[in-house]
């Protein structure tokens, strides 16, 4: 499917894993540290750029959320990504990844703490990443009571996965602005 | 943790206790002094609390100093005695340990990644697209928490693994790598799960067993994502519509994307014009009458050497083209196919039917463009559909809002703007009630509206009805044919038409900013709405003069083409379009922000406006459409344009614009357009080119349908040549006399295509109403848990205090958990 040999390893190993052509994400892979990731993969190498390098994208490094996709996409948990990790990102970003997919990840992005749940805390992160800090205490306060009396439909204060998806179907616009073209 | 293995809880529990430090309302003291030593007493005699009361002896000492950790640190404001007894007995903080417990013992909480693959197992055995993350469990999460496995969690995690992999093993190649696509799990799971997945298919090949109409499904699908890979890297203005996207947004970025998919679909056109009309027309050239001449100001007008060219209708013959072999010749006139050919050779011959390929690639070429449209149109409408109530506005606004594409600094800051500006604003709206709202309607004065709307209403009509007068005078007062200025004549009707496409719609902008619409939806639909009168009226009036002036009375004019002139108006129209707004791109713009910035010493460049643009894209679009049956070369000159325009677009909007403040719903917009695209104009196009077909007598010296009452008929004639030829073939004269002609059956086809619809309707009605009525069904359950909870608690505070145990075991000291929900 590639004439790219060094990445028939891929499309051996994951044909069908992404909803993307792998050659140029591979190469933008390779761009951000050429030292670090070899040519050849077939060895499997265990090659982990740092958040760092992650973040200096272009396509990230602007984004107020940039720190929290590396954390969620990453196998340590960390930021630091693998090849794997990169393309998955990439995968679940691009136009053709289906909308539940979408709305699991972006669920665990906007979960600052990890605890499966959006609560309060989580909210207000995401409120003041969002307007960079503009609201005041008040205000972030009010939106945030306000989204969870909204969506939140189990009535445990706070959003479970099924309360975000639930409200994901009722926003058309996700599924364009959830969107990196890479 | 100091506790057996057996114990239960999970961090939900943990977090819910610790969140109680950072939640607004207070608690008194926990009921955690209620133990269960003394449940069977409280009556519930439920299997569950008596199941209960041993796990909560194990831990009641770690709830213990949960609870003295968390009263010493609660607020002491909120929760009163005015308030409820429910309200106060739902205050999560002041649940009983036995309540904590029946909560996090629920299935719907249980904890595991072993959780994620049940999901997974379930989904590929149910195989339907909804079932599969209903279930999600708060527990499952990826590898970035870090997972304490447990003994026994270990072998429930391999039996879950082998049950998946039983379940994927059970479906077809296809099927799992489907599934396995659409799971949230990271790569490496996935190929490790691929790989047992597969383990059943190891040794053997995968062609084996599968039957040879898979392969080909298989084979077909390898090569389009083969050609769709080689394509999308070479996708056409990637670079240019990252840029944009990166700064503009969503909303910009929709003009280049229908821009493009305006240049598949003339792409597609031109293809078909091209091999079966114009390569075959231009190989076997007609003999020639008139000598024509070369000036630079035809390809502008489309007369004189191009009038006679593959252009335009006129140029075709109306008959066979016959070839044999290397020595091709052809009879312009009154030919019949056996005279053509030297020997007698017959069976050498390729005739070729120019009428018939001229009227089944028309034909075609629509049918195949009305087919994508709707494609297309349901697609962005599916998409598009908000399902249930829209009162999940600030939600949507908060988490689905934030456009990831935009990737400069200065437009990320406008978007923090806007969604804080917006943000701002609904807030105000909730607080003030509309108490704003009904002033500033009466501010701007009630009396602007339909001031600007008999406007806006009354230019259009002059400007229809100048058109009109104007194209009369025009075509009754024909210069001479062979000067300059007569060439130049024809270019002034299309001028004006350009030149009222460009300066009517700021007219109608100006007028809206005069109205000071509240809500910018609003504002955006009015303007739609006015710049789409205005061309509909223009087009209306140019297609009544054409079809009804030009086509009839040019008869009694001596041997003309009325449809190479009407070609010949259309491919005008279409250069003038163009080159007006090549111009009003260059210049116009640049001049704009020249004089916004220096006169008007405004600190922001201008907005791209959108709906105008899309709608001039719409309208090139519709004469292109308007003019496939009179010149068959006019999708490729749409095509140069569109090239053009996107690279010329991208720059100007690059350099001269800037982010717009105002929020774009982008898959309702595309929806909107979509529509206006097939119904005003593409339909518009095929009810004239159907009127034409069907109506108009074809002028009788020249063209492919020259001798024939109506362009239908030459469809008829055919199917009466070939039962000449091929007597077995009558039933294809049947066919044609009883079928096409046969207003019967149109009126059956379009009974059941009215049925069809009917019935889709319903089912999606009732699909509606199913979605309701599981919306309530969820709320329900809400208040049924609500319940219950209240419930639990009210019984267990019934039940007596127990103050020994509390206090002996207060000095162990337990990590404390409760920071994870209160950063």
């Amino acid at each position: 499917m590639f004439y790219n040999p060094y990445i028939v390893f891929f499309s051996c190993n994951h044909p069908s894993s992404t909803f993307f052509p792998l050659s140029r994400l591979f190469y933008r892979y390779r761009d951000l540290a050429p030292q670090l990731v070899p040519l050849d993969y077939t060895g499997q190498p265990d090659v982990r750029l740092p958040y760092e390098l992650i973040g200096s994208m272009p396509e990230l490094k602007d984004n107020p959320f940039r720190q929290r996709i590396a954390e969620v996409f990453s196998e340590d948990g960390e930021g630091n990504m693998t090849l794997d990790d990169f393309l998955d990102m990439f995968s679940v970003l691009s136009e053709m990844a289906p909308r539940d997919l979408k709305a699991y990840y972006a669920f665990k992005i906007y979960d600052f703490n990890n605890d499966d749940f959006l609560c309060k805390s989580d909210l207000e992160k995401t409120l003041n990443k969002l307007t960079r800090n503009e609201l005041t205490e008040e205000e972030v306060r009010m939106v945030c009571d306000k989204v969870i009396d909204e969506a939140d439909l189990d009535n445990d204060g706070r959003l479970s996965l099924e309360d975000f998806q639930h409200m994901i179907v009722r926003a058309p616009d996700f599924l364009s602005t959830f969107h990196i073209r890479i | 943790m100091a506790y057996s293995v057996s114990f239960n809880l999970n961090p939900i529990v943990d977090s819910e206790l610790g969140g109680l430090g950072s939640d607004d309302t207070a608690q008194d003291h926990l009921m955690i002094q209620h133990r269960t030593e003394s449940a069977p007493e409280g009556g519930i005699g439920s299997p569950d609390t008596q199941g209960i009361e041993l796990l909560v002896k194990e831990c009641k000492d770690f709830l213990d100093d949960q609870t003295s950790d968390v009263r010493e640190q609660a607020d002491e404001r909120g929760l009163q005695n005015s308030e409820s007894v429910q309200t106060r007995l739902l205050v999560r903080n002041r649940w009983s340990a036995t309540t904590l417990k029946v909560l996090s013992s629920m299935p719907s909480r249980s904890i595991g990644w072993q959780s994620r693959l049940e999901k997974v197992s379930r989904c590929t055995v149910h195989n339907s697209q909804l079932s599969r993350y209903r279930r999600q469990t708060p527990g499952s999460s990826l590898s970035t928490r870090p997972i304490v496995h447990r003994n026994e969690d270990v072998s429930e995690e391999e039996t879950k693994t082998k049950e998946l992999i039983n379940n994927l093993q059970k479906l077809s190649t296809a099927g799992r790598f489907r599934i396995l696509r659409s799971t949230p799990l990271s790569l490496s799971e996935k190929s490790e799960l691929r790989k047992l997945a597969f383990s059943d298919k190891v040794g053997q090949s995968l062609s084996s067993e599968v039957p040879y109409w898979r392969k080909i499904k298989r084979a077909s699908r390898h090569s389009f994502f083969t050609i769709l890979s080689f394509f999308s890297s070479l996708r056409f203005g990637r670079v240019q519509l990252k840029r944009i996207g990166g700064r503009f947004g969503t909303s910009v970025l929709f003009y280049f994307l229908f821009l493009r998919t305006l240049l598949f679909f003339n792409i597609f056109l031109s293809l078909i014009n091209g091999l079966f009309l114009v390569l075959p027309q231009a190989i076997y050239p007609p003999l020639k009458n008139t000598p024509s001449r070369f000036s630079g100001l035809e390809l502008l007008t489309g007369t004189g050497f191009l009038s006679d060219s593959v252009m335009f209708y006129g140029y075709y013959t109306n008959s066979t083209i016959n070839s044999c072999g290397p020595a091709a010749k052809v009879r312009s006139e009154d030919a019949t196919p056996h005279s053509a050919c030297g020997s007698a050779s017959e069976t050498q011959m390729i005739a070729y039917n120019i009428p018939l390929a001229y009227s089944f690639s028309t034909v075609i070429a629509f049918f195949i463009t009305s087919i994508a449209l709707v494609y297309s149109l349901s697609k962005s409408f599916g998409r598009s559909v908000q399902v249930l109530s829209s009162h999940g506005n600030l939600a949507s606004k908060i988490f689905c809002s934030w456009d990831f594409k935009v990737s400069k600094k200065t437009s990320v800051r406008i978007q923090s703007e806007n969604i804080s500006t917006q943000l701002k604003e609904l807030l105000l709206a909730v607080n003030c009630k509309r108490g704003n709202g009904a002033s500033r309607w009466r501010l701007t004065g009630i009396a602007v509206y339909p001031l600007a709307w008999s406007a806006c209403l009354g230019s259009t009509f002059f400007f229809a009805f100048g058109i009109h007068v104007f194209a009369e005078y025009l075509h009754l007062n024909k210069k001479p044919e062979d000067s300059w200025a007569s060439e130049a004549y024809l270019l002034t009707l299309p001028s004006v038409v350009s030149c009222g496409n460009l300066f009517l719609p700021g007219l109608f902008n100006l007028l809206s900013w005069f109205e000071n619409y509240r809500l910018p939806s609003v504002r955006l639909y009015v303007a739609i709405f006015r710049n789409l009168l205005l061309k509909v009226s223009i087009l209306g009036v140019l297609c009544y003069h054409w079809l009804g002036k030009v086509a009839v009375q040019s008869e009694g004019h001596g041997p003309q083409c009325w449809e190479t002139i009407v070609g010949q108006e259309l491919y005008r129209f279409l250069l003038m379009d163009f080159i007006f707004t090549v111009l009003y791109t260059v210049f116009g713009v640049f001049l704009w922000r020249m004089f916004s910035q220096r006169v008007l010493r405004r600190k922001r460049k201008p907005v791209f406006d959108i709906a105008w643009n899309v709608l001039e894209l719409i309208y090139g679009q519709t004469l292109t459409w308007l003019g496939v049956l009179f010149c068959p070369l006019l999708p490729t000159v749409q095509i140069i344009k569109l090239l053009v325009l996107f690279h010329l677009k991208g720059n100007s909007v690059l350099m001269n614009c800037q982010a717009s403040k105002k929020p774009w719903r982008s898959s309702h917009m595309s929806t909107v357009f979509i529509f206006l695209l097939c119904i005003p104009s593409f339909l518009g196009a095929t009810a004239f080119v159907i009127y034409t077909a069907w109506t108009i007598k074809p002028s009788s010296g020249c063209g492919p349908f020259r001798n024939l009452p109506v362009m239908l008929h030459s469809g008829e004639q055919w199917a009466h040549e070939l039962t000449k030829v091929n007597p077995k073939l009558a039933w294809l004269n049947w066919v044609y006399n009883n079928v096409v002609e046969n207003p019967f059956f149109l009126l059956l086809v379009s009974l059941v295509f009215l049925m069809v619809s009917y019935v889709h309707a319903h089912v999606l009605d009732g699909q509606k109403r199913i979605m309701t009525l599981l919306q309530e069904q969820i709320e329900n359950e809400g208040k049924d848990m609500k319940f219950l909870i209240t419930k639990l608690q009210a019984i267990h505070e019934g039940e007596p205090p127990l103050s020994q145990s509390r206090s002996a075991i207060r000095g162990n000291e337990v990590p404390n958990q409760h920071d994870t929900c209160g950063l």
